[in-house]
């Protein structure tokens, strides 16, 4: 479903991105973990093609991404994205948020936007709130939106950027209730989260970064009970220590 | 000196006529302005080296001149440019009212630019990211995302400075337009009322902007996210 071969990135002459390679098949949910600085948000966004490459090449389905694609529609309407800071739009209500990409990138109908919208909310444990605005809900329930914003347009593919970094403690697990029922459906996913418990009993493989580079690929049991590296071994025995 | 204001009530209707010219000129110089200084805006913003050197240089210019300059170069340089383009170079009578609405788009447009382009910056670039990442294309994006968010959060200054052009529309007296100012004067002189008119022109120019700058005021507290509905 996505290959990344030989990608490489530099912002000057600081190299974030060096060599990265990685399969992604149909129906996997993948973890990229790693030391902040790693280069694991910028490997995601490449995905998408939010942030360029300098070198290789990126295959999601049938589009190839190499340096100097430009035209990136059909892309874009494959893959969904959810940030780290959700990015819903402060000035449209919830059900606007979860319509304006259908109406006006896949030309859907209004009334079939709508009710593609309210059954996504439905789903997301958010049909009370469709006329609200985001400001006026919790950060989970704004990632909720933001997660069904990215769900309208069907993708193939969902990227998460570290979806639950920016909420409080009791929200986190409300957003990975809705990434689990999302993998357990057979979404292909790649995800970039400090949550090991979602890594270790959601994903199927983990990729390891450290200083740009994709360290250690493994199948998420093998890397939490047996990690090959030693930088993962440290890793882990920083993170999990308490 | 006497004052005598029931020499005001007979000359109400012309007064009026001017206070009606006064907000016209204000009227097309906000819309014409703000369409055109959006585009600016945007031009200056935009990757493209050329639209963005051609956009900053015309905001730059405007801004660096009085506007009294302007309404002179339109109303004098206008006739000729146009006579030279279509009527083998005589200069073909532009009408005073046309100059003015021309001047006051062109002028406006460069300060309207700069708070639309305020307002884009304000906008995080997650939001830009966002609108990528949806495959909106950029125009779409513009228009139904972007661009409402930085008009309500440049809304408060977008409006003062609209006060502002409404106070400048006085000048259009240099080309003896008849906006409110000017039909005061006229009947100052014609009457030798001189206090009476311009007193009644200062308060009537201030109840305007008095009333505007405290609807502001108000709008201010209420355009927070989330406060309403």
């Amino acid at each position: 479903m996505i290959s990344i071969s030989h990608v490489s990135k530099s912002y000057g002459t600081f190299q974030v991105l060096k060599d990265c390679n990685a399969e992604v098949a149909r129906g996997e949910v993948v973890v990229i973990c790693g030391p902040s600085g790693s280069g694991k948000s910028t490997l995601i966004k490449t995905v998408n093609g939010l942030e360029t490459i300098d070198a290789g090449e990126i295959k999601v389905g049938d589009f190839r991404l190499a340096p100097g694609v430009t035209h990136m529609a059909a892309l874009r309407r494959s893959v969904g994205m959810v940030f780290q800071s959700f990015e819903l739009f402060p000035h449209l209500t919830v059900l606007s948020n979860v319509t304006i990409a259908q109406t006006k990138v896949l030309k859907r109908p209004k009334a079939a936007a709508e009710e593609k919208a309210r059954s996504l909310l439905t789903r997301v444990g958010l049909s009370t709130h469709i006329t609200k605005y985001p400001a006026q809900l919790s950060g989970g329930q704004q990632q909720r939106v933001a997660i069904a914003r990215a769900l309208a347009l069907d993708p193939e593919v969902m990227l998460f950027d570290e979806p639950t970094s920016a909420l409080d403690p009791e929200m986190v697990n409300e957003v990975l209730d809705v990434m689990t029922s999302l993998a357990k459906q057979g979404m292909t996913m790649i995800c970039v989260t400090h949550e090991m418990g979602f890594a270790r009993n959601v994903a199927n493989r983990v990729l390891f970064m450290d200083g740009g580079e994709i360290v250690e690929t493994a199948e998420a049991a093998k890397f939490f009970n047996a990690p090959a590296s030693e930088r993962a071994k440290a890793f882990l025995a920083r993170i999990l220590k308490h | 000196m006497n004052v005598d204001l029931s020499a005001i009530t007979s000359v109400v209707p012309f007064l009026l006529s001017g206070l009606l010219f006064t907000i016209q000129i204000t009227l097309v110089g906000v819309a014409g302005g703000i369409v055109f200084g959006s585009g600016l805006a945007v031009a200056r913003l935009s990757n493209n080296r050329l639209l963005s050197a051609f956009a900053t240089a015309y905001i730059n210019v405007m801004r660096s001149i009085p506007l009294i300059m302007v309404i002179f170069w339109v109303f004098f340089l206008v006739p000729w440019a146009i006579g030279w383009l279509t009527n083998g170079g005589r200069p073909v009578a532009v009408g005073a009212s046309l100059t003015i609405y021309v001047t006051f788009v062109l002028f406006e447009a460069a300060y309207y630019a700069e708070i639309v382009r305020a307002g884009f910056r304000s906008i995080s670039a997650g939001q830009y990211a966002a609108c990528e990442a949806l495959g909106l294309s950029k125009l779409n994006a513009y228009i139904y995302i972007l661009f409402p968010q930085a008009i309500r959060n440049v809304l408060p200054i977008l409006l003062t400075q609209t006060i502002i052009l409404f106070q400048d529309t006085s000048l259009v007296y240099v080309i003896s337009a008849t906006d409110l100012l000017g039909a005061a004067t006229k009947i100052a002189q014609r009457d030798g009322r001189l206090v009476e008119m311009y007193l009644i022109v200062g308060v009537i120019y201030f109840l305007f902007c008095y009333a505007a700058s405290q609807f502001v005021k108000r709008l201010q507290g209420r355009l927070a996210y989330g406060v309403r509905g």
